[in-house]
This record gives structure tokens, sequence and C-alpha cells, in this order.
């Protein structure tokens, strides 16, 4: 028992010899790392880089030498800045540039000429200062001679910085700071409206016993298969400048703030609502029967019990719908009027004014609630685990006629609401001009009579839909099985799960502009995808990522952690491992990613509005902009394509599921 | 704090085993592994022939999970090499060492009936169905579950799906079984069956095979010799009979069945003091005058009646003790005895219903026990 013994020979840890299943499984997890990276880490680092440089003419970068009339005789070598001291035709304002802004030189000489027989020389004071003649770039030190007429085409390109210099001024616009004021003013009421809606949604369809809990579950889910858009188009026929209802507003306009908040409360309901009632689920009913047994009365229960049991799952929903609110693009464009709103501002200085480097400051401001809301989410997720580990008993409702009686009512109402948004939308869709002429119609469906794509649209998004379905899944179920199901190689593995958890933290707005940065660059290598059908699939497939990675790593979790290696002792490759039993046992959590996947290709109109071209049009940036040119009625019946397609596809889905579940069934009961 | 026998007899290059001469089929030198700063093998040396049944024994934590893993190459030593049947397979990936694995799980694929389970290993390009089929139904019939071929894994009980991983396990006729804690996710009935079952099938294929269990009982009923392990080193390596006669530290001797332990002082190399009282003990190397352990199990104390002797011969370490609490277990009775002799010590002591009978002891009686020298253990207090 000597001591000696006990402590560790020096020397290196042994490291193992790895085998091809190894090689193979590395590789792939290598080549999907590499997807994320040129997919997402570059883009947003090109981005981020974008929104801290500036551009502006240094005129001290220029030097320029005038001959006399004969042409022969040059005058003195003056920077431009001398030059423009002496005229002063250049303000400073006009010095503040965009990266694709020109100055033309000509505007410091006020007497030119582009006949006269005066010749112009011209250089920069260093390597970095660059002009063009033309269209042909000219940079460095070397004196160039010009003819006049050839000197007017010169041009000076600005000379770019790095700092804070646009954040400055993004601060000292009011009309652009407001902005924020609004997008988080917007954020918090409805935050605070859909979670009270979406707890009493939750707490009557997992705690009474009231009819059509089916019915009203199938409901509550509908805003997810629409565009955000197609509630703003329903509000505007509701109560728009010519809407039915447009007296129920009492003067207010429902373009502004009311619209948005209504529509973001549709479109979030059912993401809230799916977070709340799992959370409501795993209150722990022995602490809610305990309560019961102590007499207290249901509503002391209820905040003493309920609402603490489910604290976890409120705070988590109301970091997601906050953040949908305030990164949503599709609602505020529709109905927000005047009302500024973050998102919007992004497409407005970037399609609107050409202006990049702000939209790039726009994008930086809306990654802080976004990122915030993400880290919020992925602590509380752990809390939850914790809470859902103790063991708890499933609550068992008792029925209560008049309690549910009123959850049925409450759970009416609110189906009422939805039900009559997607309504509007289908009567304005099939009729010739609703509310005014009812006959029936399908000329609105006629979309080759309208701008925005035609039925091409519809069919370039069917077709990235099911793209993004099949690449998607493959995709983000071999990249979760190679980081949970392969040994060694932490760092890699650390690293991948960053990388596929960071999209959830970018707004699609964000990662569509990061895209446009990186991909539009005709040095990038992968600079041939913009514009192509490609770039839309990749940057659904990236927007999309989290959510389907988690959904596989949960399936492969609860999948034996030794089949792995049971597999290598009896010298069987993984992949046969992989076909033959992990890909058939995680078949209904695959089935999902690809719905999900689908589903929200179908509906996004944020980061695919800024990639689209003339080629690839689609569905959902047809709504957007045949609302956007007025014809409203076609956007409707667009936004209903959708429904109907997102609809189909979920039939599909439960289809397949269920037969599946029958085929398997053998192996799945006890 | 390596064993003796280890330690004395280092695992030699030539890969004789120590004990038999016979050769080694696994020999495992000088293992280590550190999970970050925490050290779960400390310098394990081992080496197992081949056809041995061997068990990894001890309590939870104590690394035998980490030993076995190790062999499998799934979780690689820090330190130290691993020789199967001559070959160095320390460093190798699991897909390239020789053997067959059972967890705990069972880790059978859902998805895939019985059969198609068994195949698994077996469906090789170039194979011939006909000959996959044979072989299948050989194993299950060696195993016993032939008309649960076509079956899925969750329609069987907990014991046929632990011996369908073990046909699986089988199929490709592994050099080496690795077994870990096979029979702890079965209830008590069926686990005493199964160990009979595993042992048996383990005998007629001859297979050399290493169980981890924390079960002593699974242990000393299964195994040809049983590694006893604590905090990351091995205590003891025996065969169930010398892990039980002669234990080789206080650790073991408490570890394995029951002991009755008592403070005492050394006196000689084979006599001690407990509380002024001379006792014979077996002979030990500790030091005069030094602080120690006696250690006696319940069933190896003698029952005599005040009067006589109970026995041809003459008894050592006689001494009288009061009956204090009796308890009936089935097939002997527990006794607690208070020993004025040894300080008022209890001491517990198992007499069969026999003798109980015939020495007509009863609670509150007096009567002697004695307490056989060379049963009577001595270890050294622990520093
Ligand atoms: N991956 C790991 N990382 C850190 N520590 C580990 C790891 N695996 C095991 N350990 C530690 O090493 C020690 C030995 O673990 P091991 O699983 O070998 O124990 P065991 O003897 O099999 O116990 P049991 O009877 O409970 O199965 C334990 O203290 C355990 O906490
Ligand atoms: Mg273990």
């Amino acid at each position: 028992m000597a001591a000696a013994t006990l402590t560790m020979p020096a020397g290196r840890a042994l490291r193992p010899q790895m085998s091809s299943d190894d090689i193979i499984k590395r590789g792939l997890m290598i080549v999907i790392s590499l997807y994320l990276l040129v997919a997402l880490a570059a883009p947003l680092y090109v981005l981020l880089s974008k929104s801290v440089t500036t551009y502006h003419f240094d005129l001290a970068a220029f030097e320029i030498q005038r001959s006399d009339e004969t042409g022969a005789n040059f005058g003195p070598a003056k920077t431009a800045a001398a030059l423009n001291a002496e005229t002063h035709a250049i303000t400073p304002e006009q010095l503040e540039a965009g990266s694709g802004d020109r100055l033309s030189v000509t505007r410091l000489f006020p007497d030119f000429s582009f006949r006269s027989p005066v010749k112009y020389r011209i250089r920069g004071m260093d390597s970095a200062a660059s002009f063009l003649v033309g269209s042909e770039l000219h940079r460095g030190t070397d004196w160039l001679e010009l003819d006049s007429n050839t000197f007017r085409r010169v041009s000076l390109r600005p000379s770019t910085a790095t700092g804070l210099d646009n954040f400055v001024s993004y601060f000292s616009t009011p009309s652009l700071t407001q902005a924020i004021y609004n997008s988080v003013l917007m954020g918090v009421i409805t935050t605070v409206l859909v979670i009270a809606i979406a707890f009493g949604l939750a707490y009557a369809l997992n705690r009474s016993q009231m009819r059509l809990k089916g019915l009203f579950r199938l409901v509550t889910t509908i805003p997810i298969l629409v565009p955000s858009l197609l509630p703003g188009i329903a509000l505007v026929y509701l109560f728009g400048n010519q809407g039915l209802l447009k007296e129920a507003m009492m003067g207010y306009s429902i373009y502004g703030p009311i619209g948005i908040v209504v529509g973001s409360v549709f479109f979030t309901l059912p993401h809230a609502l799916l977070i709340v009632s799992t959370a409501l689920a795993i209150a722990d009913a022995r602490h809610y029967e305990a309560a019961a047994s102590l007499r207290a009365s249901k509503w002391r229960t209820f905040w003493t019990v309920t609402v603490p049991g489910a604290r976890y799952g409120i705070i988590s929903a109301a970091f997601v719908v906050f953040t949908m609110v305030v990164t949503d693009f599709g609602l505020p464009k529709v109905i927000g009027g005047q009302y500024n709103m973050l998102a919007v501002d992004i497409y407005k200085q970037v399609i609107g004014q050409q202006n990049f480097e702000m939209g790039a400051v726009v994008s930086v401001i809306l990654l802080v609630p976004a990122a915030a809301a993400f880290f919020v989410d992925r602590l509380i997720q752990k809390k939850q685990v914790a809470l859902l580990s103790a063991r708890s008993v499933p609550y068992q409702p008792k029925p209560n006629a008049r309690f549910d009686w009123i959850c049925f009512a409450y759970c009416a109402a609110v189906a009422l609401f939805i039900l009559t948004l997607i309504g509007v939308c289908q009567l304005a869709a099939t009729v010739k001009f609703w509310p005014y002429d009812l006959t029936p119609t399908l000329k609105n469906f006629r979309f080759d009579l309208v701008d925005g794509g035609g039925w091409g649209a519809y069919a370039n998004s069917i077709k990235m839909a099911l793209l993004t379905a099949i690449f998607g899944t493959v995709i983000v179920f071999v990249g979760a099985y190679m980081v949970e199901k392969s040994e060694g190689f932490p760092l890699g593995r650390t690293l991948f799960q960053f990388l596929a958890m960071l999209p959830m933290a970018v707004p699609g707005m964000v990662l569509g502009l990061a895209y446009i940065f990186f991909f539009n660059n005709p040095a990038n290598p992968f600079n041939a995808i913009y514009g192509t059908m490609a770039i839309l699939v990749v940057s659904t497939v990236t927007h999309f990522y989290t959510v389907s990675h988690l959904t596989a790593l949960t399936a492969l979790k609860q999948m034996d952690r030794e089949f792995e290696p049971v597999a290598a002792s009896l010298k069987q490759p993984f992949y046969k491992l992989f076909f033959r039993v992990t890909v058939p046992v995680s078949l209904p959590a695959i089935l999902d990613i690809s719905i999900y996947l689908f589903v929200n290709a179908m509906t996004t109109v944020s980061a695919v509005v800024f990639l689209y071209s003339t080629h690839t049009q689609l569905a959902s940036v047809a709504v957007l902009n045949m609302d956007d040119a007025g014809d409203v009625a076609p956007a409707a019946a667009m936004g209903m394509m959708i429904f109907y397609t997102n609809v189909v596809a979920r039939l599909v889905h439960a289809g397949i599921s269920r037969t599946l579940l029958t085929r398997t069934q053998a192996w799945r009961r006890r | 704090m390596r064993h003796e026998i280890v330690a004395a007899q280092p695992a030699t290059p030539t890969g004789v085993h120590p004990m038999t001469g016979k050769p080694a089929y696994l020999e495992i030198d000088g293992l280590w592994k550190a999970f970050g700063e925490f050290v779960a093998l400390k310098g394990v040396s081992l080496s197992i022939r081949e056809g041995e049944f061997v068990c990894f024994l001890g309590p939870s934590g104590c690394g035998k999970t980490t030993l076995l893993r190790a062999v499998a190459g799934l979780d690689l030593q820090t330190r130290g090499t691993i020789h199967q049947a001559g070959k160095d397979i320390s460093t190798l990936p699991p897909s390239k060492r020789d053997y067959g694995i059972v967890f705990q799980s069972y880790a059978l694929f859902p998805n895939l009936t019985i059969e198609r389970n068994i195949a698994f290993g077996l469906e090789n390009a170039g194979r011939p169905r006909a000959e996959i089929n044979a072989r299948v139904a050989e194993l299950l019939a060696l195993v016993g579950l032939a008309s649960q071929a076509k079956k899925y894994p969750a329609q069987l009980s907990g014991g046929q799906q632990q011996r369908i991983a073990l046909a699986r396990a089988m199929a490709v006729a592994p050099g080496l079984l690795l077994l870990d804690e096979p029979l702890s996710a079965l209830d008590a009935k069926v686990r005493v069956h199964l160990r009979h079952e595993i042992k048996e099938l383990q005998r007629k294929l001859g297979v050399t095979t290493i169980m981890v269990t924390h079960d002593q009982e699974e242990a000393l009923s299964m195994a040809d010799r049983i590694v006893v392990m604590n905090h990351g080193v091995i205590e003891q390596i025996g065969t169930p009979t010398e892990i039980y006669r002669q234990p080789s530290t206080l650790f073991v001797a408490d570890f394995i069945g029951e002991t009755n332990q008592i403070p005492a002082k050394v006196l000689a190399d084979d006599r001690l003091a407990v509380e002024g009282t001379e006792l014979a003990c077996a002979p030990h190397q500790l030091a005069l005058d030094s602080n120690a352990t006696a250690v006696i199990r319940p069933v190896d104390i003698i029952p005599h009646s005040m009067s006589g002797i109970d026995k041809v011969g003459t008894p050592e370490n006689l001494i009288e003790v009061i009956v204090k609490e009796m308890e009936f277990l089935g097939s002997f009775w527990r006794t607690r005895l208070s020993s004025p002799r040894l300080g008022s010590r209890i001491l517990i002591a198992d007499f069969s219903i026999n003798a109980v009978r015939r020495l007509g002891i009863a609670v509150g009686g007096a009567m002697r026990v004695e307490l056989p020298g060379e049963r009577l253990l001595v270890f050294g207090k622990a520093a």
C-alpha cells in the first residue's frame, strides 16, 4: 500500500487510434460546421464589420496638378483638400459617404470645361487612396496625366475607417431611434396580452373538462400556417380606411400601434400557448392537491401554486413573444403605417435608401433583444428541466360544470378571433370586392394579372419549401447525430453546438442583410449562389436551424447511448446502425422537423425579402409586394394559397406519421 | 495499494499467468484513468487467463465500469497498457478489438425483431443468408428462446431481453465477453436463475468473461476469480473462497460477508490483546504493540455450553458471553452476544438451529464461545 504508487506516472495521456467510423463522423461534423460557418457565422461577421465601417471622402489623400492652356506647363501640385479650401465647392456634409458613393473631381474646378486643352495630373498620396477613371480603378502614388475630356470622368472613391460613427449618427437621428422605443413598446404590450390570453387558454385546455378541446387546439395552431402579413391584411379589411367596421375604431386608426398589437397577438399566440401549456402540464399535481386539501381558496391556489409552477414557462414564453414581435417585419410593413419599427427600418434603409451601413447598424441593434431573449430562454430551459425531473404526477381535472362553461366560452372567444381574421381573408380572396360586392369569383387568384411574380412565385415557394424540408432535415439530423453520438473531439462538438444554437438569436431581417453583404461580393467564392434558389434554401434552413436541431437532439438523447458501442463491438459501421436503427426509431422527430421547415419556408418573409431575384420570387414575398402595390385582394388570395398548402402539408404529415406509427406499432407496444 | 499477490508478481512481459503458468489471455498493466482532476483508476494491473470468468466487484463508484470500458476501448485509459491474446490493444478503437458486450440496459435495437438483433453482427458482405439464419437459430436455441424469434424486444421480459443481448454479443464468437451489471435490472428471482444460466453458457462456450457487479453474492456464486476494487485500486484478486476466507485487507473482509471488528493490540505475530484479554490469532506481520483490528465472521464463532466443550481437541480463545438477542433467519440463528471479557463488546454470531437446540441457547442465558485463532484475522489500523 505504498503511497508512491498513488501518483500517476508523468507523461502524456494516451490518445485513441481513430477508427474509420471516427474519421467519417468527424469529417461529416466538420462539413456541417463549415456549412454553419459559411451560412451563418461569416455573414454575421461581415454584417458586424459593416456596421462599424464608415466611409468618407478624404480630400487630403489626393493631389492634383493642372497645366496652362498649352497643356505643357503644369502649375504646382495641390491636394484636393487645398483646392476645396479655395473654392468651397464641396460641403463637409457631402464628404460623408456610403460605400457606393463617388465624388467627381471636376467639382473642385468651377471653371472646368471638358473641351479645354488644359491637362490634369492626379495621384493618391498613399497606396490606399483610389479613384476611378470611368470604371477603371487607379490606386497609388504615381501621377496619371489626363486631358480635360478624360479628367471629367475621374471620380474619387471614399476611404474607409472603422469606428462607431454609424452608431453615433444613428443615435443622433431621433426619427430612427424612435423605432427602438416603438418596437419595445409594441413588444411589451403584445407580450403582456398574449401571455394572459395564452395562460387562460392553456389553463382551460389542461385543467378543465370542457368539450371541443381538440377543435380549440386545432384552431389555435392556425396562425402558424400563414405569413404574419395575413392578419395585417385582415385587419385592414375590417378596420382600414374602407373597412367594414371602421366605425368601431372610434376615430383611431388601425394603421399603426393598434394594428400591430392585434396582429401580433394573432401570430404569436400559438407559440406562447405551446410553451405555457407544457409548463402547466408539468406543474406538479401533488402540490396542487396538497393546496386543495389545505382548503386554500381556488383563487389563492391559483396564485400560490399554479402560477409559480408555470413561471419558467411564462418567462420563457414572454421572451419568445417579445422577440417575435420586435423582429417581425411582415406585419408592421402591412399595417404599421407611419409607425416605425426596427425590422421595417432595416428594410427601408436597405431597399428604400440603399444605405447598407445604416441597415447594418439597425440590424446590430435588433440583435440585442433577440440575443438577450435567447440567453434567458437557455437559462430557463435548464431550470425547467430540473423541475420536470422531480417526479410529478399528471394532473387529472375533475368535471365542474360552471368552470367548464367559463373555459368553453373563453376558448370560443379566442377561436372566434382567429377564425374571423382568417375568414375575412378567405372571403376577401374569393369575392369580387369585399364587403361591397360579394359575387363569388376566382379572379383574385389570377396572380399573373398583377405584379408580384404570379403563380410562378407560388411554384417557387413550394419548390423552396420542399428543398428546405429535404436538405434542412438531412443537414440538421446528421449534424445532431454527429454531435450527440460521437466520442471525443470536445472542442469541435462545443463549437458545433454553439453554431447550431446561434440562429435562434438572429432575426430573419438581420440574416437576410448579412447574406447580402456576404454573398453579394464578387470576391466571395460562393457569390454564384446569390440570386438563385439555393441562397433562399440556405437562408431558410439556417434561419430555422435551432428549433430543428433541438428537436433532433431531444429524439437522439432518448435513444440508448450504448447502441453505438454495441454496433462497434459487433464490427458494424456506424452508418449501418444509423440507417437501420437510428433513423427508423427517430422517424417521428424527423417528420416533425421536415414539416416545421416546410411550413416556415412557406410563410417566411423576413430573410428572403432581401434575397429573392426576378427568377425566384416567392409567394410570401408576393403577398407583401401585392399589398404594397394596392392589390390587396390578390395578396389575401396568395396568403390563403399559402394557408391551404400548409394545411395540406400538415394533413399529409399527419397521415404519414399515423401510417408509420401503425406499421411500427409492433415494436413500440410493450 | 496494489494487493501483494499482484505486487509480488507483476504482469510479466512474456504474458504468462502468474498463478497457473498458462499464458494470460488478457493482460492489464499499470492502468490509470483520470477524468479531469478526478482519478478513477490508480495503477490497476491484472491478468486473466483464457476461459476464465472474472468478476469486478466493489462499491458504487470504485471504478469497475471504468475499467471494463477501458478494456472495451470505450473510455481510453490515461496511462497503461492492455494486451489481449498477446496483441497490444491499448489504444485500439472498439471496432478493432475482439469482444462482445452486454450493457445493463441491454441496448437491444427496438425496431428490429429478436432474430434481426442477433443477426446484426453477422450481416457482413458476402455471408450467405442461410448461414446467418442457421447461426441465429443456433444462438436462439442456446439461450432457450427459439420461439421468440419474430418478436420485438419490447415484447419480451427483462430476463429474456438479457439473454437476447447475450446471444447478440456471442453471435460473432468473440474472444472476450464483457458484462456490465447484466443482472441488476432484473428482479431477485430471475436474477438468481440467470446467474446459473449465464455461468452455464460461459462454461459451455469457454469464452473468457469479465463481469462487473456490485452484488457480492453474484460474484461469489459465478466467478472463477474475483477482483475486489475500492477507490480505483485493486484490493484483492482471488477465488471466491480465498476472498471470503483470506481477505487480504480490512476493506475486503468488511465488504464480503459479515464481520465482527474488534480493536486490538498486537502482542506477537500470532497473539493479540482485546481489552486485556489475550487471544491467539492468525499469523500476521504487524509490528509489536501496534494497534490493529481483529476480524472474525459470525459463522466462524463456535458455540459451547458453560459446562462442556462441544468439540474434540482443545478450544482456543474460549470466552464467556451473555445472549442478548436472537433472530431466526430461516436456516440459522443470528445472535448478539455481550462478552464482559471483551469490554462488554457485542459480538454477532450465527449458530445452526441444531446447535441452538442442543446447547439450549436462549436470550438472557450465559454460554461460552470459541473464536478459533486461525479464523481471527488481524489487520493494521488504517493510518
Ligand atoms: N465520464 C466521467 N467523467 C467524470 N467522472 C467519471 C466519469 N465516469 C465515471 N466517473 C467517476 O469515476 C468513478 C468510477 O466510476 P465507475 O462508473 O467506474 O464506477 P462503478 O464502480 O462502475 O460504480 P457503479 O457500481 O455505481 O456502477 C466514479 O466516481 C464516477 O463518478
Ligand atoms: Mg458501473
